[in-house]
């Protein structure tokens, strides 16, 4: 085992939420806790409700915990970020165009005009947007926003990326091409990835490993790595990933039938 | 096909009225007292243009207008952007905005002549007023339509307050902010004519006055063509403005 192998990017240790409601506290996170290595992808996969994106907020500093905490690898230095966002949808700005979207991450580190854009021009075309370099998101589709947001993520040089259900309101064909695209994108760039979804098959094919989780409160049910080897491949591990998705349904079916409340 | 045709339709409805008009007045169908032809209203137009009269007027216009909105609209912004910022400043001056905002602020004329004397400051003054409250709630508004998505993106980029300021809060109400301004400009116009009607000597407002005063049709027709050109530019200017300063907007615009 090599040193990066067995370094720890991020630790949860029993991060817990709760806020308060009107039928008194309402617990939303319940201790979670698990490591995260530098360079893995780790897929987040629970229905919706059960508090993926609040773990994900508190990762990255836009919530406190009430309890617990998380750790990272270095010390977390003031203005210097540790996490990016890739939300849903309405993450890019639609005041900036495209090569200034891209190049907020690394505007906001302070790096000087002329070299951001650079760099953000290389990353745009890199997703194969540097025709649209100076259009707005408006003039966008979904599924080009969303590359925007990947780009902006990536070229920002920071070691971890959360992505809150990022291809969540695409088509089955955008969302193909799209998990294509970070695959390839990650394994040129490795950094830890944080991929928040309630799609079991899309957990299966990004992940080195699955964290199961099910709901009120929020917490890690299970635990799974994926073996499949990489570079994995959306078309060619069809059969492999089906066959996963089908061991983590036996796993999740119990819980959602409780969360519909549905007797067998 | 249809846009094209469509497009000459204003103007062809536009040429019909003045063309009827002027046959009938000269006909002497309709009288040439209270509707003088449009030939005669753009000769006493011209000749008021040449003589000085109309340019100084819209000068004394211009000159309560422009400061007025300037004014009023930089206050109304600053304070709407911080407003719209902080929750405790919204909750303390929002009653005060929403209860002075209905009035009438020509109302506040007489009150201020007897403050400020019956020069040029008061007349002014009238007008930033007039002018504040479109600007104030606009931009409070406009900053309290961003979508809290946005400055969390932001934050987890490392934002510092400055550059979510202008990264995030300045643009993302900036297309609020420009309605506001148009909004401001159109009362600003408005609370000076009527200002200048009332207590004036110099001013389109006034010059269509004294054209009633003096049974001088034609010239009042000239001067409320002129106001309306003004009205016109000054709204067609702005939209400009706004297509310019928030290029990502244009194309939802809905009052176009």
């Amino acid at each position: 085992m090599t040193d990066a192998d067995s370094a720890v990017a991020l630790s949860c240790q029993g991060v817990s939420h709760s806020f308060s409601s009107r039928n008194g506290p309402v617990e939303a996170l319940g201790e979670i806790s698990f490591t995260a290595k530098p360079h893995e992808f780790v897929c987040i996969l629970g229905p919706s409700g059960c508090g993926k994106t609040t773990l994900l907020k508190i990762i990255a500093g836009l919530l406190r915990p009430t309890a617990g905490r998380v750790v990272f690898e270095e010390n977390r230095q003031r203005g210097s970020p540790q996490s990016g966002l890739v939300f849903q949808e309405h993450g890019v700005f639609p005041w900036l165009n495209v090569l200034d979207n891209v190049a907020f991450g690394l505007e906001m580190r302070g790096v000087a005009r002329p070299e951001r854009r650079a760099r953000a021009h290389a990353f745009v075309e890199r997703v194969g947007l540097a025709a649209f370099e100076n259009h707005y998101p408006h003039e966008l589709s979904v599924g080009m926003q969303q590359r925007v947001g990947i780009a902006r993520a990536f070229v920002s040089n920071i070691p971890i990326l959360l992505m809150d259900e990022p291809f969540g309101s695409l088509d089955a064909q955008t969302k193909r091409g799209l998990q294509e695209e970070l695959l390839r994108i990650w394994s040129q760039d490795r950094k830890l990835v944080l991929f928040v979804t309630h799609d079991i098959e899309e957990a299966a094919l990004l992940g080195d490993r699955v964290l199961v989780m099910t709901g009120r409160p929020g917490r890690i049910s299970e635990e799974l790595t994926i073996q499949l080897e990489r570079p994995r491949d959306p078309d060619r591990d069809r059969i492999a990933v089906s066959d996963l998705r089908w061991q983590i349904w036996q796993l999740l079916e119990a819980d959602v039938r409780r969360g519909l409340s549905i007797q067998v | 096909m249809l846009g094209a045709s469509a497009g000459w339709l204003p103007t062809g409805i536009l040429l019909a009225v003045l063309v009827s008009w002027e046959a009938l007045s000269r006909a002497g169908v309709i009288s040439s007292l209270l509707f003088p032809a449009p030939s005669a209203v753009a000769r006493t137009l011209w000749e008021s243009i040449v003589d000085g009269v109309m340019p100084s007027n819209l000068a004394a216009t211009l000159l309560r207008v422009v400061p007025g909105l300037a004014l009023g609209g930089l206050a109304g912004a600053l304070l709407g952007l911080a407003m719209g910022a902080s929750r405790r400043l919204r909750l303390a001056i929002d009653p005060f905005v929403a209860a002075i905002h209905p009035m009438p602020k020509i109302t506040l004329l007489p009150l201020l002549m007897i403050f400020f004397g019956i020069g040029e400051a008061s007349k002014v003054l009238v007008v930033a007023i007039a002018a504040f409250f479109p600007m104030v709630i606009n931009t409070m508004a406009g900053v309290r339509q961003i979508s809290p998505l946005y400055f969390e993106v932001a934050e987890s980029y490392g934002a510092s307050r400055r550059k979510i300021f202008s990264r995030v809060l300045l643009p993302g109400s900036m297309p609020m902010m420009l309605s506001g301004v148009r909004l401001s400009a159109n009362v600003a116009f408005l609370i000076t004519i009527a200002v200048e009607i009332l207590a004036a000597e110099r001013g389109l407002g006034a010059l269509i006055w004294l054209s009633w005063e003096i049974l001088r049709v034609d010239l009042l027709y000239a001067a409320m063509a002129v106001t309306a050109v003004v009205g016109l530019a000054i709204n067609t200017g702005l939209y400009r403005l706004a297509t310019r300063v928030v290029p990502w907007q244009i194309d939802r615009d809905p009052s176009r």
